[in-house]
């Protein structure tokens, strides 16, 4: 089927909300609630539109497509009615955004860049949150949340861990854990879904604070080293100093759909470990010894071909990492049966 | 039947109760007893009586006497004088105490016919009445069909706030092929300032549930809810024992008067927020969630209380379908205009002489209501404005005042009927303060799930806080509107979107009041 955005028609499929169709031909239109893996919440109202036929201001997140719908998203009534919820939702929080952790990869930003919102226009006062700094991997700041609902679909249907909801009501509204308890002591396993959706400087992870802007940062696509399910990870790197800053879950992998477990997206410390082996050892009289690849790798080759030379294929065997990924567990069992002739192989198939 | 020479009416309602009505209802009996006239002179238990800050009210039959603001000392007089010796006390009498005496309008009354009339707690007196014939009516002569046609020709709208024809509601889901379905009473009644539903439930509670019972008959659910704020206990209390009472009576349960209709009834107490009275939040808070509201469509009609189709209808629509049913549509468009055909029940508070509740043709102009069923302006003090509908209503100036009140009339001049509060200020009333409580109100009951109406009642409560203050800018009063606007425009729920109204008709209408407080 059909729609016309703008005065321009789409192609768009039926199971497709017109903000899907618009945001996948580049019409931008804000929205704050609205993350693909979280679903539509029209909840924020950001993304309201104008539609043919019908009265008033539709949310065109949850707004399901018609053969032949005419839908404006840039109108001066809809612009108003966009910029003024964008307003009021900057207005209602600490956004000082010089200092904040999200700044250049925030959503609000964005929507407030579009709507040409140079700064809230209403001052209120903010209830005094204290900031949640009990959690050894993400940091709360409540002064910034907009109650976009993302982290509480996340934690509870996403990762099913059961841990964020909403408590209280109006603008006393705010996100708690467990039954209002600090993060950290709140049953929490930090996975960082949470931090992954939140589409402002609410909720982030706590050991990246101030080592960097994210358009400072390379993004480089991985494998996490961890286990077999090989989720597909974003570091975010500062490539001055070659170090990771954080990490995220790449959102249209397959295999994680942007979630990660804790040692995925938090355990990466042991990447810069100065106790971490660089060069291969070779232990001679009881001592260790710096040695180059080739001698290492010449070393365990001749030793191999001595021993299966004497004893036969059989008297050695292959275990390989299951932190390692499947094309590598591949070609390990092909080597091992292939080349070295042996039906022995295995893997450690544990963290 | 026994005959009684007097029969003395004492209003036991929950203000009555709080002026002492149990103890003073007692002492009564007891003074009647000893003047050896308990043959002679029975004290019923009814509703309200129909007004409000009354204190414990009596009314004696035959004649009529309505005496006000009884105390326990006052007793052994009313039953010497008027109930032995025939001499009314006539300090105590309500068209002595107010000038302009009190019609109460018995004859146009449809879903308070019996209240203050009959025994609440007894469904003999009920029955007496008539009560029940229409269910019967309904289950035994009547397919679903006809009883839907019937509610449709009759015009009924929903009395809830915002007049949705309520056959029309009904033939959404009436035709729907599913397992279960719902019929939920929205008795949460939150807009300040109502209090009709409370006492149609308080007067008559088996009107409501004869109501009940056919409506579900008539969309095909065969359970019903009555959802029902917490602080009704007297409410709860008369439903409850309604229920009990029917179902002792076989007009609840299986094969009701042998039809193959069964239908049972719970009472869902609510906790008291006031997003909880929109139908789909109310749905979610009976299921046990948090009390916010879902998006539409799906309708909860369609997709309702626990996935099922469900109808939502107020108390007061309800409760006019016994009479729309044994006494047909044309009947009921007897009453009220040709857009709006019926009745309406209005709380009237305020200045005016006898606040309390009056149930009145639709179309009634405010003018007629206020002064023959609010006594008139307290003090004959000048009328300035009267918040029609609740906080969520509008702030009416005096060139409204005969402006024939129904849905569609209302909304010509940009006002609404809403739940029928009235709130009528004088001219010592500053209309600012008034529009500050109700955005408190509103700020207060958010429910905080979406942002404009989250965020737009925190700023326009802040902005109104500094004009009460005096620290307000002339732009404040546009931002204050445009605030309004954008939530009419983007809130979720008709509660963000509410407010317009009220701040609108306020600033357009009483504007001087506003820019007397900016330098
Ligand atoms: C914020 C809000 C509060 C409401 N409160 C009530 C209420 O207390 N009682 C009621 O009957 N309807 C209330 N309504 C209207 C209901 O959503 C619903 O429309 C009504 O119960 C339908 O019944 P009716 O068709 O019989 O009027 C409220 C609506 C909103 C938006
Ligand atoms: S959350 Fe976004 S808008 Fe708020 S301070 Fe951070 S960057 Fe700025
Ligand atoms: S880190 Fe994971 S478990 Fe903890 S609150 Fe966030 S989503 Fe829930
Ligand atoms: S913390 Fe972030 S994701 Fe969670 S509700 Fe607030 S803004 Fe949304
Ligand atoms: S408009 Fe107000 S009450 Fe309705 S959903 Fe939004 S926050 Fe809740």
């Amino acid at each position: 089927m059909k729609i016309m955005i703008n005065g321009k028609s789409y192609q768009a499929s039926p199971s497709e909300t017109v903000l899907q169709v618009a945001l996948r031909n580049g019409i931008y239109i804000p929205h704050l609630c609205y993350h693909q893996r979280t679903g539509p919440a029209a909840k924020c109202r950001a993304c309201v539109v104008q539609v043919e036929g019908m009265n008033g201001l539709q949310t065109s997140c949850n707004l399901s497509v018609r053969d032949n719908m005419k839908v404006i998203t840039d109108s001066p009534a809809v612009k108003a009615a966009q910029k003024m919820v964008v307003d009021l939702a900057l207005s209602t929080g600490k956004h000082d955004c010089l200092a904040c952790e999200q700044n250049g990869d925030c959503e609000l930003q964005d929507a407030a860049y579009y709507l040409g919102i140079e700064h809230p226009s209403y001052q209120v006062e903010i209830p005094d949150y204290p900031l949640d700094d009990s959690s050894e991997f993400i940091y709360v700041e409540r002064d910034k949340c907009i109650s976009c609902g993302r982290c509480v679909v996340g934690c509870n249907q996403n990762v099913v861990n059961e841990v964020i909801n909403f408590a209280y009501r109006g603008f006393e509204t705010k996100i708690v854990f467990d039954q209002d308890l600090p993060m950290g002591t709140s049953s929490c396993v930090q996975c960082g879904e949470c931090v992954q959706l939140c589409p402002v400087g609410a909720l982030i992870d706590k050991r990246a604070r101030g080592k960097g802007r994210p358009w400072n940062l390379e993004k480089i696509e991985t494998v996490c080293p961890y286990c077999g399910v090989g989720c597909k990870l974003e570091l975010h790197v500062d490539t001055l100093k070659n170090e990771i800053i954080r990490i995220k879950g790449v959102e249209d992998s397959p295999t994680n759909e942007g979630m990660l477990c804790v040692k995925g997206r938090y355990g990466f410390d042991f990447v810069h470990s100065p106790e971490r082996l660089t060069k291969p050892m070779i232990k001679e009289n009881g001592q260790l010894r710096e040695a180059e690849w080739d001698e290492a790798i010449n070393l365990v080759a001749s030793r191999f071909n001595e021993i299966i030379e004497k004893h036969g294929s059989d008297s050695v065997a292959g275990l390989a990492s299951a932190k390692v990924t499947n094309e590598e567990n591949f070609v390990f069992q092909k080597f091992m049966r292939r080349e070295v002739g042996t039906n022995n192989v295995d893997h450690c198939a544990r963290l | 039947m026994k005959f009684y020479r007097n029969v003395v009416l004492i209003g036991i309602d929950d203000d009555s109760l709080q002026s002492g009505a149990r103890e003073i209802e007692t002492l009564l009996k007891r003074e009647i007893a000893r003047h050896n006239l308990s043959d002679e002179i029975n004290v019923v238990e009814a509703g309200a009586l129909g007004f409000f800050g009354t204190g414990v009210t009596l009314m004696i039959h035959p004649g009529q006497i309505t005496y006000i603001n009884v105390t326990k000392e006052d007793i052994p007089e009313i039953v010497e004088e008027h109930l032995l010796k025939g001499r009314t006390v006539s300090r105590l009498i309500m068209d002595s105490v107010y000038s302009r005496g009190y019609d109460f309008n018995y004859k146009h009354r449809i879903v308070l016919e019996n209240s203050g009339l009959i025994n609440p707690d007894l469904i003999d007196e009920y029955l007496g009445t008539g009560g029940y014939e229409a269910l019967e009516k309904a289950l035994l002569n009547m397919s679903r069909e006809e009883i839907i046609e019937e509610v449709k020709k009759s015009g009924l709208r929903g009395r809830g706030g915002a007049g949705f024809p309520t056959g029309l509601k009904w033939s959404f889901t009436a035709p729907l092929d599913a397992k279960q379905k719902y019929f939920v009473i929205n008795a949460d009644e939150g807009e300040p300032g109502t209090f009709k539903d409370r006492l149609i439930m308080e007067g008559d509670p088996h009107k409501l549930l004869e109501g009940l019972i056919i409506s579900s008959y008539a969309v095909g659910a065969s359970k019903g809810y009555i959802y029902i704020r917490g602080e009704y206990k007297l409410c709860i209390e008369r439903l409850q024992r309604a229920i009990d009472q029917a179902r002792e009576y076989g007009i609840l349960g299986k094969k009701i008067f042998g039809s193959d209709f069964d239908f049972d009834v719970e009472i869902k107490v609510g906790a008291g927020a006031y997003v909880c009275g929109e139908e789909t939040a109310l749905i979610e808070s009976m299921e046990g969630k948090r009390g916010q509201p879902r998006s539409k469509p799906p309708f909860p009609g369609v997709v309702g209380a626990w996935q099922k189709p469900t109808v939502v209808n107020n108390v007061e629509t309800i409760a006019n379908i016994p009479g729309i049913i044994s006494q047909g549509a044309d009947w009921f468009r007897g009453f009220g205009t040709s857009d709006c055909p019926g009745t309406k029940a209005y709380t009237i508070m305020g200045d005016v002489s006898t606040p309390g509740l009056c149930e009145v043709d639709m179309g009634t102009s405010l003018r007629t209501i206020i002064d023959n069923y609010g006594g008139g302006m307290k003090n004959n003090r000048k009328f300035k404005a009267a918040l029609v509908g609740g906080a969520a209503g509008v702030f009416l100036s005096d060139k409204l005042l005969d402006v024939k009140m129904d849905y569609n009339n209302l909304h010509e001049y940009s006002a609404v009927l809403g739940s029928g509060a009235i709130l009528v200020m004088n001219d010592d009333v500053d209309i600012l303060e008034m529009l500050w409580s109700v955005i408190r109100f509103f700020r207060h009951e958010s429910c905080g799930k979406c942002g404009p109406c989250a965020n737009g009642n925190e700023i326009l409560y802040k902005l109104i806080n500094n004009l009460r203050k005096g620290e307000g800018k002339k732009t404040d009063l546009d931002q204050m509107l445009q605030i309004s606007e954008a939530m009419f425009n983007t809130s979720f729920c008709a509660l963000g979107q509410s407010l317009l109204l009220p701040v609108k008709s306020a600033v357009t209408n009483f504007k001087e009041d506003f820019l007397k407080r900016i330098n």
